[in-house]
């Protein structure tokens, strides 16, 4: 009896979820491997900057609701250098150090000074997001702004089997995404730094009482942790657009990524991106005009099944 | 448990402290003020109950906006006094869901929405192939239980958390309704929305005229302010305050801090869905925009501006808001409005926790601390 309940969920979930698969896969099997791949790229997208939100989240209990602004702030810069200067790589390393330098500023500036309050901390974040996005409007104009992808990376693979042609640039986003990934989770297990962060998820006075300069560990991580969002600006700004507007899309894309997949949890947000770019993807591909409500229907059996997301620990 | 939880665990009393600037039911006058009113104790029970509590600046403040009206341009009455009024509304529940329960929900501007839409699709609209053209004595009891029973589901799922993952998480399902508004075109109407969604005309009386309007919101708000204001002192109130400050506490003394905490989300629904029907009919029209992310955070922004220390907060927020709104224009380019008002949500954030009300609050206690040292620098010197 132990064993038949995890089973039945299992089933419950699985089964409606094979039987489509092999329902699209004699319909329209191209489609569907094409959906596939996009929403893989997406999720590793999902996962570049729900990945630095969740390591700010994990460390600081700060919930920066401004997230969505760097990740506009790191597009905007990258595809600034990127047209000044031509070089893309020089555009990824930019909207990174943009990112991480405004982060730095946040941090040090504010949020020292409010440590523990978690709510005020968010009220900041959300005046701060108001402020940096109606600065790049002025800025930067309301208008598209699309990047075009690295000579290297341009055009598509051609020749493949079944879907014929796909984009070389989006499919190098799924080995990105999974670099970052494991590069996070050395930082995090196998890195000193990456042990004091750990530490001071666990319990940080303890950290500060064994001599370890506690505000230079929440600076390093909230400056990785917003980096990362403006390093996924100038990869959307490439495989997306970059225009006002997306980053309260990306926001809520972190916010349900970490919130379906557990906070603080590198590995989390990866299933929970993942789970976020299948369901937004197919959704769109195969129910356009509802295909919100899939992810709502993710978020709702989540929260009520397991409130803490799916690896998320319950501390 | 971990070190960490522990010690979170025992320091759940000190975390109590921390809220001792969160609003309080006020405890009895104390018996001097009764003897005070021993004079007139022939005078009716209620009397002397309006006595007790009815100050000048009450009176002043509900004279002024009875007759608001009556010497302000209809531009005044409408634009300014309808609209804060509206949004006063929408904004107090989500004071009385943060400011007495603890929960700051960013989804009281998609309850509001959800009602303002069933207004549109159930009454009369500029799309006639979805709106269903009811009778207005039907469709406001339906979209008022519609969008109330959206916003107890929302609270129902967010109570599972605390604190800022409260926000995060109906943060969430106010985008989530903004992306379904935007694309679904069978019953939101997509990206259009719905046009010349009017109130009632009854009889001759056309609510949509600035004057008659402008008194069916401020009915409307009175109605809600006092309903909160008695609900705070209340057995519920009291009870949901308990569960603000110490919820580990008052489960132990045998309250049901899920049921409490559901049921102030289902109150505030209504509220808000009262406030976004007004809204609508301020408006006219309501699309995708009006659930979107700016105006999810825009009511956060007045429930904090004014400070959620009293239900008059939000209305207070709501002014200086539409204010700003209207008039930012004279001060700086329109298209910078939400520099204008982001820095002043900043500034009141990082220096005034407790918004506007709150710096009130403090120049009062000042002007209290100076006259008593005023008194005593009278004092005769040639006594020391």
């Amino acid at each position: 009896m132990k064993r038949f309940w995890p089973w039945f969920w299992r089933a419950v979930i699985g089964v409606p979820i094979i039987v489509f698969a092999i329902w699209a896969l004699a319909d329209n099997a191209r489609l569907f491997v094409l959906t596939l791949l996009n929403s893989l790229t997406l999720a590793s997208l999902y996962f570049i900057v729900a990945s630095g939100f969740t390591l700010v989240f994990g460390l600081m209990r700060n919930v920066n609701l401004a997230h969505g602004s760097l990740y506009l702030l790191g597009g905007y810069v990258g595809y600034w250098v990127a047209t000044s200067t031509g070089y893309w790589v020089l555009a990824l390393a930019a909207g990174f150090a943009a990112a991480a330098l405004a982060g730095l500023v946040m941090q040090v500036a504010i949020f020292r000074f409010m440590q523990g309050e978690d709510l005020r901390q968010t009220m900041v974040t959300i005046g701060l997001s108001i402020v940096i996005a109606d600065l790049l409007l002025w800025g930067f104009g309301a208008q598209v702004h699309q990047m075009s992808a690295p000579d290297l990376l341009a055009g598509p693979f051609r020749e493949l089997p079944l879907i014929r042609a796909y984009s070389k640039y989006r499919s190098m986003l799924i080995p990105i995404g999974a670099v970052i990934g494991v590069a996070l989770w050395l930082f995090l297990n196998r890195t000193r730094v990456g042990m004091m962060i750990r530490a001071g998820v666990d319990d940080r006075a303890m950290l500060a009482a064994s001599g370890v300069n506690v505000n230079l560990v929440f600076a390093i991580t909230f400056a990785i942790g917003a980096g990362l969002a403006g390093f996924g600006g100038v990869i959307g700004a490439v495989e997306l657009s970059i225009v006002p507007g997306e980053d309260s899309r990306l926001l809520m894309a972190s916010l349900i990524v970490v919130i379906v997949g557990g906070m603080g949890s590198i590995v989390g947000a990866a299933v929970g991106a993942i789970i976020l770019g299948l369901a937004e993807t197919y959704g769109l591909a195969y129910a356009p005009t509802y295909s919100v409500v899939f992810t709502f229907v993710i978020l709702v059996l989540v929260l009520a099944f397991r409130p803490r997301g799916i690896l998320g620990d319950a501390r | 448990m971990s070190a960490a939880s522990w010690r979170a665990a025992m320091n759940s009393g000190a975390r109590a402290q921390a809220a001792a600037s969160l609003p309080r039911t006020v405890p009895p006058r104390p018996p001097v003020a009764a003897a005070t009113l021993d004079t007139n104790a022939d005078a009716p029970r209620w009397l002397r109950w309006l006595w007790a509590r009815v100050g000048a600046r009450h009176v002043f403040v509900l004279l002024f906006v009875l007759l608001f009206p009556w010497f302000a341009s209809p531009f005044f009455t409408y634009q300014i006094g309808a609209q804060s009024l509206a949004l006063g509304i929408i904004a107090l529940s989500l004071t009385f869901l943060g400011g007495y329960g603890g929960m700051i929900s960013l989804a009281q501007m998609s309850v509001a929405g959800v009602a303002g839409y069933m207004v549109a699709i159930f009454g009369a609209s500029g799309t006639a192939e979805i709106s269903l053209n009811w009778p207005w004595w039907l469709v406001l009891p339906v979209a008022l239980l519609i969008a109330t029973l959206v916003g107890t589901f929302i609270g129902w799922l967010s109570v599972r958390t605390e604190g800022i993952y409260t926000i995060m998480i109906t943060l969430a399902f106010g985008t989530g309704l903004y992306y379904l508004a935007l694309q679904n075109y069978s019953v939101f109407n997509g990206f259009q929305g719905f046009q010349q969604v009017h109130p009632p005309v009854l009889g001759t009386l056309n609510l949509r005229a600035p004057m008659p309007f402008f008194y069916l919101t401020l009915t409307v708000a009175l109605l809600a302010y006092f309903a909160i204001k008695y609900l705070i002192r209340a057995p519920f109130g009291i009870a949901l305050q308990g569960i603000r400050d110490n919820p580990r506490r008052m489960n132990a003394l045998g309250f049901n801090v899920t049921a409490h905490r559901v049921a102030a989300y289902a109150f505030a629904a209504f509220i808000a869905a009262c406030g976004g029907v007004l809204l609508v009919w301020y408006n006219g029209l309501i699309t995708p925009g009006s659930v979107g992310t700016g105006w999810l955070i825009n009511i956060l922004i007045i429930a904090v501006l004014g400070g959620m220390r009293h239900p008059i907060g939000p209305f207070i927020g709501a002014i200086v808001f539409v204010v700003l709104q209207n008039f930012a224009i004279d001060l700086i380019d329109r298209e910078r409005f939400n520099l204008v008002i982001g820095g002043v949500f900043l500034v009141i954030v990082l220096f005034s926790p407790d918004g506007l009300l709150g710096w009130w609050r403090r120049w009062q206690a000042r002007l209290a601390a100076v006259q008593p040292a005023g008194g005593v620098s009278q004092r005769p010197s040639s006594r020391i």
